[in-house]
């Protein structure tokens, strides 16, 4: 049943061949054959952010295998075996791999080693507490005897894994906590690795496709005998909601695309604009929402000191990984065969079976590694229309998203709207209240998760907010855009929480002429490690020395994912408004850290991807279309706009946090504070208007 | 009949003439390390070489080459300086996701053979037609300054 992608690192690259010798198989994780290969099963998916390399590496380090020799194989679909702890499910997201199996894979290793050292101690005739292993080898100190695992697995074969082995010291971590080389990259220098989208199976045919330009429109007429007379044009499929052309190659079937005389329903969202959009969300605003949390009295608090209210708003935001969306299928009465790079690999499966009829045992999905995900890849909806049109292909069909049809058919970050109302007195907080009003992602992605109004996503980092404040309220209240689709976009609830909170906090300190880093410290006593990270980046960063003028410091603090990490960021103003970051500093503190390198490295890269979002992000919808279609006209940061980024990393013996989509929360408030420190202009809506940053639109 | 030279090979297929060299290097060649990210050279996924200067092959019709040398990604390598950048990059951990790196590196060799020790605005100049969506420029930054030094 299902798939699996072998991808060997010091082997050929192969598919998982019969073990000619009983393999050692102590749990879904780990398989030692008889020449000493270990290879190690990745229930994650690899994007980017390392994780291959970082579950390698707590594998190895509780087996004691020799890290140079591993080989990795990406898990089947089988949430049983590889689902992720904390949601049931094969789910790679909300920065999560590291938190949810930490302790189940170290016990898995441990357990597994545990064993090797007892077949050890019956070959031996020797206590078990008298054997050492270390490098895929166990040792007998006192005799000089030592076995390389692959000489222990028959004997290992028989024995029963301790319920609860114990697990090595801190202190004692050989790997962990190194930066060592990742596995994955080499391959990814040379053009051997094989994404989604380079997958070939033989005779495979390559199809493109148009849905409706306006959300929710459906297929009306197609004439399509200029496109059937195009050369290397071979078939037209027409579905309800798209139209596919299938051709020799991408570039027939992209000509064959555009002769195509598609006449379409356009639907009920024929007029919705972005307009629409705020004007709903801001009404919806105004109705209280399900109380996400509430300590002592918000209405006395309220009513006591310094009132201020303000509210943040965050726009739609298309994903755009690099590796546009794609999916190869091959279709035959009885089986179904899925090449595709995917987040939720058994909803992969379980969506070709329900698109076909087929049972899940005769749906093959190979997963491969991802160029991109951010969350566009924990959705199935582009296998669906690729199966949909593999069922009428013969043989197997590439379906190649155009990066038009990527923007304009996404599933896009929701737009949000945080108000927040608190009283300040002496420095201090006394009342506050914040209401998040926007999609709930969650109610249709998991609806179980999704309780008594409540989006545990959307209310992430804005109900457990770690500042000191007796009297508190934060609500949440559920709307739907009109027209556009909605699901998790990289930060996904802490973006706008975090945004609106460390904006909000500093437009709080100025109330109160503090200092906007004395202003949080001063208030983080419940939170000392939050507030260690915000003392490290403003001394890392210079905080107080003097800066040219136009140009300001900002910071903000965060408790995201769980991992505390404070910002700043330095940025300059010029008179047309036009913004230039400078710098970028930040101290973390996630925990028990696996691979620093790969920490340091998804913290840069989410410094980027935020700082993208917050200059130049926004989805606009006009006619019930989405406006933008490419690079041309959804812009994103590159390399010349970049600013020097700092990452300091704090060592901590606390259980490990989540990092990849901290570096995006954190850097919009931070820059948005400094924006304000620049200018004295406060922007409560991203992207940065730089109409209002210059002076000629008001705030 | 089409003919290219590519990574020092002849290659011989049949494509109209206004197909773009990525098409026929990913669909008919197989050559799939360089990648498709737009479509219209906005995002430099596509960089191959051309007599050793980055061109965006998804804009590049095959009937316009002739007999000039084409670099792909998958023959940079055999180069110094493409080796020398390759081993920087993994020297370095440049790549995340990876998708956008083998038009990363072909742009950096390019610049490495036409500037050898290139500053921060050439740099920018070279490398501002390839975006990085996991956001590595940080790294590729310095990681070109290394390969310039090896």
């Amino acid at each position: 049943m299902g798939g699996s992608l072998v991808v060997a690192f010091h082997l050929p690259f192969a598919r998982s061949a019969p073990a000619q010798k009983p393999e050692f198989a102590p749990n879904a994780f780990i398989r030692i054959d008889a020449h000493g290969k270990v290879t190690l099963i990745m229930p994650q998916v690899e994007m980017g952010q390392g994780i291959y390399t970082s579950i390698a590496m707590i594998l190895a380090e509780e087996l004691d295998a020799a890290f140079a020799q591993v080989t990795l194989e990406a898990a089947p679909p089988n949430d049983k075996l590889y689902g992720n702890p904390t949601f049931g499910l094969q789910v790679t997201g909300n920065s999560n791999s590291i938190r949810a199996f930490w302790l189940p894979l170290r016990k898995a290793a441990a357990a597994a080693r545990a064993i090797l050292v007892q077949a050890a101690s019956q070959q031996w005739k020797v206590e078990p507490t008298s054997i050492r292993t270390a490098d895929g080898e166990a040792v007998h100190e006192a005799s000089g005897r030592r076995l390389a695992y692959a000489a222990l697995i028959d004997r290992a074969q028989g024995l029963t894994p301790p319920k609860d082995p114990p697990l090595k010291n801190v202190q004692d971590f050989k790997l962990i906590g190194n930066p060592l080389k990742r596995l994955d990259t080499p391959d990814k220098v040379n053009g051997k690795v094989v994404y989604g989208i380079d997958a070939m199976p033989p005779g495979v045919k390559f199809a493109t496709l148009a849905a409706c330009p306006v959300f929710g429109g459906t297929v009306g007429h197609v004439d399509d005998a200029k496109a059937k007379s195009l050369p290397g044009v071979r078939q037209v499929v027409v579905l309800n909601d798209v139209v596919a052309v299938v051709g020799d190659h991408m570039w027939a079937a992209k000509q064959g695309l555009g002769a195509l005389d598609i006449r379409w329903n356009e639907g009920p969202n024929a007029t919705v604009s972005s307009d629409d959009v705020w004007k709903q969300l801001r009404d919806a605003s105004k109705t209280e929402g399900a109380v996400a949390k509430s300590m002592g009295d918000v209405a006395k608090g309220l009513a006591e000191g310094d009132l201020l209210e303000a509210a943040y708003e965050m726009p739609f935001l298309a994903h755009a990984t690099m590796e546009p969306m794609n999916c190869t299928v091959h279709v035959t009465p009885t089986t179904c065969e899925v090449w595709v790079g995917s987040q939720v690999l058994s909803r992969a499966q379980s969506t070709a079976a329900k698109v076909t009829g087929l049972p899940l045992d005769k749906v093959t999905v190979h997963n491969h590694l991802i160029g991109g995900g951010f969350g566009r890849r924990l959705e199935t909806d582009m296998i669906a229309s690729a199966v949909q049109i593999a069922q009428q292909v013969d043989g197997p069909v590439k379906v190649v998203w155009t990066r038009e049809e990527d923007i304009q058919h996404d599933i896009y970050r929701p737009v949000y709207r945080d108000t927040l109302s608190a009283t300040v007195s002496n420095g201090r907080i006394v009342g506050w209240k914040h209401h998040i009003t926007g999609s709930s992602v969650i109610a249709r992605w998991l609806p179980p998760a999704f309780q008594k109004g409540i989006d545990i996503d959307a209310i992430d980092s804005g109900a457990d907010i770690p500042y000191d404040i007796p009297n508190l309220r934060v609500e949440y209240l559920r709307d739907e855009p009109p027209a556009v689709p909605t699901g998790f976009w990289r930060g996904v609830g802490p973006n706008n929480n975090v945004f609106a909170i460390e904006s909000f906090m500093d437009e709080l300190a100025k109330k109160s002429n503090k200092d906007p880093l004395a202003f949080r410290r001063d208030l983080l006593g419940k939170a000392p490690r939050l507030k260690a990270a915000l003392e490290l980046a403003a001394a890392k960063a210079g905080w107080g020395n003097p800066l040219p003028p136009r140009t300001g410091r900002g910071i903000a603090a965060q408790t995201a994912f769980g991992s505390f990490i404070a910002t700043v960021a330095e940025a300059e103003v010029d008179a047309d408004g036009e913004v230039r970051v400078h710098r970028i500093v930040c101290a973390v503190d996630s925990g028990i850290v696996v691979n620093p390198d790969t920490v340091v490295a998804q913290l840069q890269g989410g410094l980027i991807f935020g700082l993208t979002a917050a200059l130049y992000g926004k989805i606009t919808i006009d006619k019930g279309r989405v406006q933008q279609s490419n690079f041309n006209d959804y812009r994103m940061l590159r390399i010349n706009e970049t600013p020097q980024i700092e990452v300091h990393l704090i060592k901590s013996g606390e259980a490990p946090g989540g990092i990849g989509e901290t570096g995006t929360t954190a850097a919009p408030p931070a820059l948005g504070n400094a924006l304000f420190a620049a200018t004295g202009i406060r922007l409560r809506r991203l992207p940065i208007d730089r109409d209002i940053l210059s002076g000629k639109k008001p705030a | 009949m089409v003919s290219l030279r590519i990574n020092n090979e002849v290659k011989n297929f049949d494509a109209p003439p206004d197909m773009p060299l990525l098409w026929v290097l990913r669909d008919i060649l197989g050559l799939t390390g360089t990648k498709f990210g737009c479509g219209i050279a906005q995002c430099g996924a596509c960089t191959v070489h051309l007599d050793g200067a980055p061109v965006r092959s998804c804009l590049l019709p095959v009937g316009s080459i002739g007999q000039r040398a084409i670099t792909t990604i998958e023959g940079v390598g055999a180069t110094g300086v493409g080796a020398k950048v390759q081993k920087a990059w993994l020297d370095l951990e440049v790549v995340q996701c990876g998708y956008c790196q083998s038009g990363q590196i072909m742009s950096a060799t390019a610049l490495l053979n036409a500037t050898p020790h290139p500053e921060d605005s050439d740099i920018d100049a070279a490398m501002a037609g390839n975006i990085c969506r996991c956001g590595t420029y940080v790294r590729i930054r310095a990681a070109i300054k290394h390969a310039a030094e090896a």
